[in-house]
C-alpha cells in the first residue's frame, strides 16, 4: 500500500502535470456537466429542432418542414429587427468601449478615492435591469419626469414617443447599465501591463497620452477582445431593459431580435416562428465572437484560460 | 492567501512603490479624470433622485423640484409597497437565488478542481471546451426550449422551474473563473497533500477550496446578482402572482400604480437595498475577484 506513491511522485515531478489522473476525476465534472447538457446544450438543439414546427404553446408539437422559416425569412419585419439590434451592438459597443477603457485605465492607477468612489460607481451594476428601466422612464417623462421639474426646456422631450429619441434612450441606458462591469474588467487588464514599460517610456520622454496609446491601448488587446465578446453577446439578446422601458417601440423603432422571439412566441403563440428567430440569434451570436476571436488573432476564450 | 497576493502583482508593486515610480501616478490624469468626474454624475443623480423621491408624498411629487429633499418626507411610499405581498416576492427571489447559487457554485467548483486537476483527460477537455462555448452562445435565445422541458418535467410555476435553468446559465463563467484560481494554486501543495496519502475529494475541501475562497466568494456574489435580478426566466417560467420574483414584482407593480411614482421608486429602492448590503460587505472582494477574473 505504501509503495504506489513513489513511482507516481518521481512521474509527476518529471512531466510536472499535476497527477495527470484525469479517468480518476471526471466524475467530479459529472453534476455540472448533466446540468448542463439538461439546460444548456439539449435547449440548443431542440431550438433548432422547433423552428421545424408548429405549436402553439399548450397543445401539440406538429412538424411543418419549413414553414415556419419561410414565414420569418419572408417577414418585412425580420431586415428590420436585425438592423436595429445590429445598430444596439454597434452602437452600445461605440458608447461603452472608449469609457469603460478610460475609466478603466483611470481606476487602475487612481489611489486616493478609490475606495470611496468604487462604492457609488458600480452601483448601476447592482440595479436590476427591470428597476433601471422603470427609473428612466419616470426619469424621463415629458410632464413629470427630471427636465420638467428642473425647467429645463431641452430636457423637456418626449423621449420614449420619437423614434431616434427612444433608440438614443435605449443606448444611454444601455451604457448607464453596463460601463461599470466592462470598466472593472479594463481595470484588471491595466492592472497586468508591467509598470517597468511605462517607466522606460518615461525615462524616453513620452507624454501621458503617447503611452496610453503606445502601451496601455496595445496592451489591452486581449482585453479588449475579452470585453467586446461579452458585449456583443450580451446585447444581442437584451431583452427585459427593452421590454420594460419601450416594449419596442413607438411603433418598432427598438424591436431588437429578443423582443421580436418573445412576442411572436409567447404572446402570438407561434413558437416555431420564434424558434426560427432564436436559431438566428445564435447564429448572429456565435459568428459575432468567432469574428471577434479572428480579429484577437487568438482564441480569447481559451487565452483566458491558459493564460494564468 | 498566497494566491490573492500573487494575483495582483502590479499593486503589490505599487505599493511598494520606488521614487521613479511615483513620478508616474502622481501627475494628474486630466482627460480621465475629468471623465471619471461626470461619469460619477451620471451615476448619482438618477441614483440620488430615486432615493429621495420614494420619500415623498405623492403630492410633492408633482408639486417640488424634482432634486430637492423631500419637505415632507414619509414612509408612506414603504409602507404601501410592504403591503402589497412585498415578503412573499422578497421570499421568493430569496428562495431561487439561494437554491440555485449554492449548487451552482458547488458543481462549478468540483468541475473546475477536476478540469485542472486532470492533466490532460479527454473527457474533460472536451468538457470544459463545451463550457466556454457556452460563453458565447446567448442563453435567452434557448428559452423556448427550455420553457418546453419545464413544462414536461411539470415543474411549470414553481421555484424550480426557475432554479435549474439559473444553475445551467452560471456554469461556464464560474467554471472559467474558478478554473483561472486553482491553476494558481502551487503544483507542490497538490503533490505534498497527495503525499501525505489524502483522497482527491479531501484536496479539494482541505486545500483547494481555502485557497481559493477570494474566487468563490466573487462567482458567489455575480451569480447572486445575476439570478437576483433575472427578469426573463421569471417571465417565462412562472405564471401565478404567488411565484412572483421581484424583478418581475416590480414591473407588475409599476403597471398597478403607474401614477404613484413615488411608490414605484420605494419599490425599486427595496429590492435594490438587499443586494445593495451584500455588495458593501463583499465590495473589496467582488471587484477584486471580477478584475482578476476577467482581465486576463
Amino acid at each position: 500500500m505504501t509503495v504506489p506513491p513513489i513511482p507516481a511522485r518521481g512521474k509527476a515531478s518529471l512531466t510536472a502535470v499535476p497527477g495527470g489522473q484525469g479517468r480518476g476525476l471526471a466524475w467530479l465534472a459529472l453534476p455540472a456537466l448533466l446540468i448542463f447538457v439538461a439546460f444548456g446544450v439539449i435547449p440548443l438543439f431542440g431550438v433548432f429542432a422547433l423552428s421545424f414546427t408548429t405549436w402553439d404553446g399548450l397543445g401539440e408539437i406538429r412538424p411543418s418542414g419549413f414553414d415556419s422559416w419561410r414565414a420569418v425569412l419572408t417577414d418585412p419585419g425580420l431586415p428590420h429587427a436585425l438592423w436595429v439590434t445590429f445598430l444596439v451592438i454597434a452602437l452600445s459597443w461605440a458608447v461603452q468601449t472608449p469609457a469603460s477603457i478610460l475609466l478603466g485605465t483611470f481606476l487602475a492607477g487612481f489611489q486616493r478615492y478609490r475606495a470611496v468612489l468604487s462604492v457609488v460607481y458600480f452601483i448601476p451594476l447592482l440595479l436590476s435591469s427591470a428597476a433601471i428601466a422603470i427609473t428612466y422612464k419616470a426619469l424621463l417623462d415629458p410632464n413629470f419626469g427630471l427636465g420638467a421639474g428642473l425647467g429645463i426646456p431641452i430636457l423637456v422631450q418626449d423621449w420614449l414617443g420619437e423614434p431616434v429619441l427612444a433608440f438614443s434612450v435605449v443606448i444611454f441606458v444601455v451604457s448607464w447599465q453596463f460601463i461599470p462591469f466592462h470598466s472593472l474588467i479594463y481595470q484588471g487588464g491595466v492592472r497586468q501591463i508591467p509598470r517597468s514599460m511605462y517607466e522606460a517610456a518615461e525615462i524616453d520622454g513620452a507624454g501621458r497620452v503617447r503611452m496610453f496609446f503606445s502601451i496601455t491601448l496595445p496592451q489591452l488587446k486581449y482585453t479588449i477582445i475579452t470585453s467586446s465578446t461579452l458585449m456583443v453577446v450580451g446585447s444581442l439578446v437584451f431583452f427585459d431593459l427593452i421590454f420594460v422601458l419601450t416594449a419596442g417601440g413607438p411603433g418598432d423603432a427598438t424591436r431588437v431580435l429578443a423582443l421580436e422571439m418573445y412576442k411572436r412566441g409567447f404572446q402570438a403563440n407561434l413558437m416555431g416562428p420564434a424558434s426560427a428567430i432564436a436559431v438566428i440569434l445564435v447564429l448572429v451570436g456565435l459568428a459575432l465572437a468567432l469574428l471577434l476571436r479572428r480579429l484577437g488573432g487568438r482564441d480569447a476564450t481559451h487565452s483566458q484560460l491558459e493564460g494564468a | 492567501m498566497t494566491t490573492t497576493l500573487a494575483k495582483d502583482p502590479a499593486q503589490a508593486a505599487a505599493r511598494h512603490a520606488a521614487p521613479g515610480q511615483k513620478r508616474v501616478t502622481r501627475r494628474p490624469n486630466w482627460v480621465a479624470g475629468t471623465a471619471s468626474w461626470i461619469w460619477l454624475a451620471i451615476v448619482i443623480v438618477p441614483i440620488y433622485w430615486i432615493v429621495i423621491t420614494s420619500f415623498k408624498a405623492q403630492s410633492d411629487y408633482y408639486a417640488e423640484n424634482p432634486l430637492a429633499p423631500p419637505s415632507n418626507p414619509t414612509l408612506a411610499n414603504y409602507q404601501l409597497v410592504i403591503e402589497s405581498d412585498f415578503v412573499r416576492y422578497f421570499m421568493n427571489s430569496v428562495i431561487v437565488t439561494v437554491g440555485a447559487v449554492v449548487p451552482a457554485v458547488a458543481v462549478s467548483f468540483m468541475a473546475a478542481y477536476a478540469i485542472v486537476r486532470s492533466g490532460r483527460g479527454r473527457f474533460l477537455r472536451y468538457t470544459n471546451s463545451m463550457f466556454l462555448m457556452g460563453l458565447a452562445i446567448p442563453h435567452q435565445a434557448t428559452i423556448i426550449p427550455i420553457y418546453l422541458i419545464i413544462i414536461k418535467l411539470g415543474l411549470y410555476d414553481t421555484p424550480m422551474a426557475l432554479i435549474l435553468p439559473s444553475i445551467a446559465f452560471s456554469i461556464p463563467l464560474s467554471v472559467l473563473v474558478l478554473s483561472n484560481f486553482i491553476r494558481d494554486v502551487p503544483k507542490e501543495l497538490f503533490e505534498s497533500m497527495r503525499l501525505d496519502g489524502a483522497s482527491e475529494l479531501g484536496t479539494l475541501w482541505n486545500l483547494a477550496l481555502p485557497l481559493t475562497r477570494p474566487a468563490v466568494v466573487t462567482v458567489t456574489i455575480y451569480n447572486a446578482l445575476t439570478i437576483w435580478n433575472g427578469f426573463l426566466l421569471p417571465l417565462i417560467l412562472t405564471q401565478s402572482p404567488e411565484q412572483r420574483t421581484l424583478p418581475l414584482a416590480l414591473w407588475t407593480f409599476q403597471g398597478q400604480y403607474s401614477v404613484n411614482v413615488p411608490a414605484v421608486l420605494a419599490s425599486v429602492v427595496l429590492t435594490t437595498l438587499p443586494i445593495l448590503v451584500i455588495y458593501v460587505v463583499g465590495r473589496r472582494q467582488l471587484l477584486a475577484g471580477l478584475t482578476a477574473g476577467f482581465g486576463k
